[in-house]
């Protein structure tokens, strides 16, 4: 094969993700300086636009509320394991980043009064808990969409530059500054080098390890491995929230909002069981509450339909009106995906993985920082990172619903102001290390020029199948030591994976070849981690070691990735002072 | 044995072919609620990777991967495949360069929807701490509107689209009478002289052919009736 092209761009900003918090980010720096988002997608293809219930804000729009209250909510969430400072600076920043996202011209639903409406989510109480409060700012349960198009509006409006279809293939750095990322035009073929000051991650979540999942085929956390193979660590990736309710046999999402406005699960004698396990907020306790009791019924043989393994999503009685006023989404999904009108019967519903907690370490800058137990955190010059792919970490070890349409607005901005500032701040690019991009145009060139041994689909189908058996809901030493080893073999199987396609124009059994190596080498920390964890916190829960142990295991997992693959796990403190608010010391978490 | 069907699928690539030809696959229905798209992953996944298309959230909310099947625009992700006949012609979308298999250049589309200021125009401060009011009744004017998701299965089904390269076509319409119809957006003067062109509204001769495409159930021509109406009122 010739030797493919290598084009080389210069910008002082370049942001890898068009979701909506690489979307945010884009919209600040581009003002002050050369912006460029490079996106696998067409921005609006991202995985935001699917976010159905809404985005938290305390704009006590409904009923009284407050800042505070949403801060406690949110470290309660977490199991104490989000860091309080980012968590009272996401909170306080909510309404202002709601408001503008209404200047920009999103179509909130509205109430009466004319202002934006809110509802009910999981997790969301006044008063540290006492009762659910109406928080969750939505268009109807199309938030997702109507941020993201709106986002995109803007950039548009402002002229932003987007590599739209490029995918990316090694992040860069020279000695200990990151310079830009390597990337492949997906449409034509070709190397592009992006010469950066400052480079951001904003790639999205990477639940696309299960088999049973909430999330767009491209959501295969390539920016954690992009990091971990240029040696920086990943935090807190055995945190992976499942859901309560996926449409069963298919996993795709069923708002939380459902419940938020007044829908509720049962099992096979017709029990509304949340109440046993969450007796003040029932089915709006928080995702990994709801999840554990539907496993546990479930296990019980309390579960539905012949085999007993699902629930039902009970909403026909509150009313076809507001069912297609406020969940029209839902509906069409229920009844294209699961063959029920959602308005005259329930949907079968299964907890379904959906969503990362874990990520690229990151300050209140949205600076990605390297730490460890007694080292302080230090940002890395001039890499960023922000959304699902980062860990701010704002949820901790379980993340409450409409919380992460808060985080990408909340440090999208904020990341984008601090590249806008770093940048200005450098009179010069930082130039590329020799031969930039060396290991990702050798990954690809030996892709496109080897022999197909192992397909591609196979090696992915048993890890997606493992992951869910051995590292899901429920884990144990014995199953975590099984998946490790399985990993092991699906690594050295991966070795001898060939592509079909040789080709360079749209060439996606390259694409899904690189993803699946990417989630490869994520998958091994999110076990390794979860191996290590000997306790039970949020979405991670291990049946040997029922407890939270916060004497043991109140820290945040590091992994780093040796050169031979292996993953080596460090940790670092919570940080558990606020900004100006007294401490949450962890507390037993009842709902 | 599990029911097969068969996917006769329209493959091109341009480094290979001197033109398009189509393939036949045998799809194994392994599960009920099989779609399209699971047909097409089976295929790439089990027996041919060189095929090429698009595809991201799989449950059509994306607008990525509309395709002309059995003749017909409409999302892969979310057709059954239960519901089509036996054999299934899988088309790129009509009337757009192929670049790929099933992957066409959206760069006209895109073009088209850019030129009608696809964003909300204010002159109008907002409230500096607070958003702007807006009644539930004027909200329920955006439904229908807001939730297009350019797929294009409406433009690339319209004939006036297919003819005159120029056209805006139905959703780059749509988007423009979505920001019109917003009450916070004071645009429309703009906008309006745009689609006042010769390739803009008056090029829709009401075939209606976007609004059977449209996999959102939204309305093209209604909008763009709207638009013919506002624009007269205006006497541009
Ligand atoms: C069905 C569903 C419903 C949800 N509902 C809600 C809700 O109501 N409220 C809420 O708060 N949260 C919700 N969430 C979660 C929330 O939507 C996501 O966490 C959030 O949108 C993530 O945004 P992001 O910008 O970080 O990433 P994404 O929107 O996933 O964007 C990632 C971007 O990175 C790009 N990218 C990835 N890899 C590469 C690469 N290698 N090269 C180039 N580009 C790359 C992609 O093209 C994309 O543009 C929901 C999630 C799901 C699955
Ligand atoms: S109604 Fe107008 S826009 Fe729609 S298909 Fe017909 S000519 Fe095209
Ligand atoms: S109007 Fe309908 S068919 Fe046309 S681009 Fe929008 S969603 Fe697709
Ligand atoms: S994959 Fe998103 S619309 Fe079909």
């Amino acid at each position: 094969m010739a030797d493919i092209s290598v084009t080389i761009h210069k910008h002082d900003v370049v942001i890898v993700g068009a979701g909506g918090a690489g979307l945010r980010a884009a919209l600040e720096a581009s003002k002050g300086v050369n912006t460029a988002v490079i996106s696998e997608v067409f921005p609006t293809r991202s995985h935001t636009v699917a976010a159905q219930g809404g985005v938290a804000a305390s704009l006590s729009n409904v009923e009284p509320d407050d800042w505070v209250w949403h801060m406690f909510d949110t470290i309660k969430g977490s199991d104490y394991l989000g860091d309080q400072d980012a968590i009272e600076f996401m909170c306080r920043m909510a309404p202002e980043v709601v408001i503008e996202l209404e200047h920009m011209g999103m179509p909130f639903s509205r109430l009466q009064n004319g202002k934006i409406f809110q509802r009910r989510f999981g997790g969301h109480t006044k008063d540290f808990g006492k009762e659910a409060v109406q928080r969750t700012c939505a268009a109807a349960d199309r938030t997702g969409h109507a941020m993201l198009h709106t986002l995109y509006e803007q950039c548009v409006k402002n002229q932003v530059v987007f590599y739209n279809e490029f995918y990316a293939l090694e992040l860069l750095k020279n000695e200990d500054h990151v310079v830009g990322v390597l990337a492949w035009d997906i449409a034509n073929g070709g190397f592009h080098i992006f010469h950066a000051k400052a480079t951001m991650f904003a790639t999205g979540g990477y639940v696309r390890v299960y088999k049973t999942n909430s999330n767009a085929h491209i959501n295969t956390g390539d920016g954690l491995a992009l990091t971990l193979r240029a040696g920086f660590p990943v935090e807190d990736l055995e945190f992976v929230q499942f859901h309560p309710t996926g449409i069963y046999g298919v996993g795709n999402l069923i708002t939380e909002g459902v419940r938020g406005e007044g829908g509720y699960l049962l099992n096979k004698d017709g029990e509304r069981f949340m109440k046993r396990y969450a007796p003040t907020v029932w089915d709006l306790a928080s995702r990994d509450v709801v999840s554990r009791a539907m496993a546990e019924e479930m296990r019980q043989g309390r579960g539905c339909g012949p085999e007993g393994d699902h629930m039902l999503l009970k909403l026909d009685h509150i009313g076809a009106g507001i069912i297609h006023e406020r969940l029209p989404g839902i509906w069409e999904l229920a009844y294209v995906f699961a063959h029920v009108d959602c308005t005259k019967e329930p949907i079968p519903v299964t907890p379904t993985a959906h969503y990362s907690m874990g990520g690229i370490p990151t300050n209140l800058s949205a600076e990605v920082v390297l730490g460890g137990m007694d080292k302080p955190e230090e940002p890395v010059k001039g890499f960023y990172a922000a959304g699902e792919a980062a860990c701010a970490s704002v949820h901790g070890a379980n993340r409450l619903g409409s919380n992460s349409l808060l985080d990408i607005m909340v440090f999208g901005k904020v990341g984008g102001q601090h590249m806008a500032q770093f940048a200005q701040s450098l009179p010069e690019h930082v130039p590329l290390p020799e031969n930039p991009g060396k290991r990702g145009i050798e990954e690809v060139t030996s892709l496109l020029n080897g022999t197909a041994g192992e397909t591609m689909g196979a090696v992915w189908d048993e890890l997606k199948e493992s992951m869910e058996a051995n590292c899901g809901v429920f884990r144990t030493e014995e199953t975590l030591a099984k998946q490790r080893a399985v990993l092991q073999k699906l690594c050295d199987r991966y070795k001898k994976v060939g592509i079909a396609d040789k080709g360079l124009a749209f060439n996606l059994d390259l694409i899904e070849t690189l993803e699946l190596g990417h989630m490869l080498d994520y998958s091994k920390a999110i076990v390794e981690g979860a191996l290590a964890r000997q306790e039970s916190r949020g979405a991670h829960y291990r049946d040997d070691y029922p407890k939270r142990d916060d004497e043991k295991w109140h820290k945040h997992s590091l992994a780093y990735m040796e050169e031979d693959g292996s993953i080596r796990l460090d940790y670092k403190p919570v940080r558990m002072k606020p900004l100006t608010v007294p401490t949450f010391e962890p507390k037993e978490r009842v709902y | 044995m599990l029911k097969t069907v068969t996917f006769s699928v329209f493959r091109y690539d341009p480094e290979k072919d001197k033109k398009p030809y189509y393939k036949d696959y045998k799809v194994e229905l392994r599960r009920p609620g099989m779609m399209v798209l699971d047909g097409l992953n089976q295929i790439r996944w089990e027996q041919d990777g060189t095929l090429a298309y698009r595809r991201s959230c799989r449950e059509g909310v994306c607008g990525s991967d509309g395709l002309n099947i059995n003749g017909v625009n409409m999302l892969a992700c979310i057709t059954h495949i239960k519901d089509l006949k036996d054999p299934i012609v899988v088309q790129p979308l009509p009337s757009m360069p192929v670049i790929k298999d099933l992957v066409v250049d959206f760069t006209d589309f895109y073009r088209k929807y850019y030129l009608v200021k696809p964003y909300l125009i204010t002159k109008t401060p907002p409230p500096s701490d607070r958003e702007r009011l807006q009644s539930p009744e004027d909200r329920k004017k955006l439904d229908g509107l807001y939730e297009c998701i350019l797929c294009a299965c409406c433009s690339t089904s319209c004939p006036s689209f297919w003819a005159d390269p120029d056209y805006l076509g139905p959703a780059a319409l749509l988007k423009a009478w979505r920001f019109i119809a917003d009450t916070r957006d004071e645009g429309a003067d703009e906008r309006l002289q745009i689609i006042n062109d010769r390739d803009g509204a008056w090029r829709c001769h009401t075939i209606l052919n976007c609004v059977e495409a449209c996999p959102k159930q939204l309305n093209p021509t209604e909008a763009i009736a709207e638009l013919k109406k506002t624009i007269i009122h205006r006497k541009f």
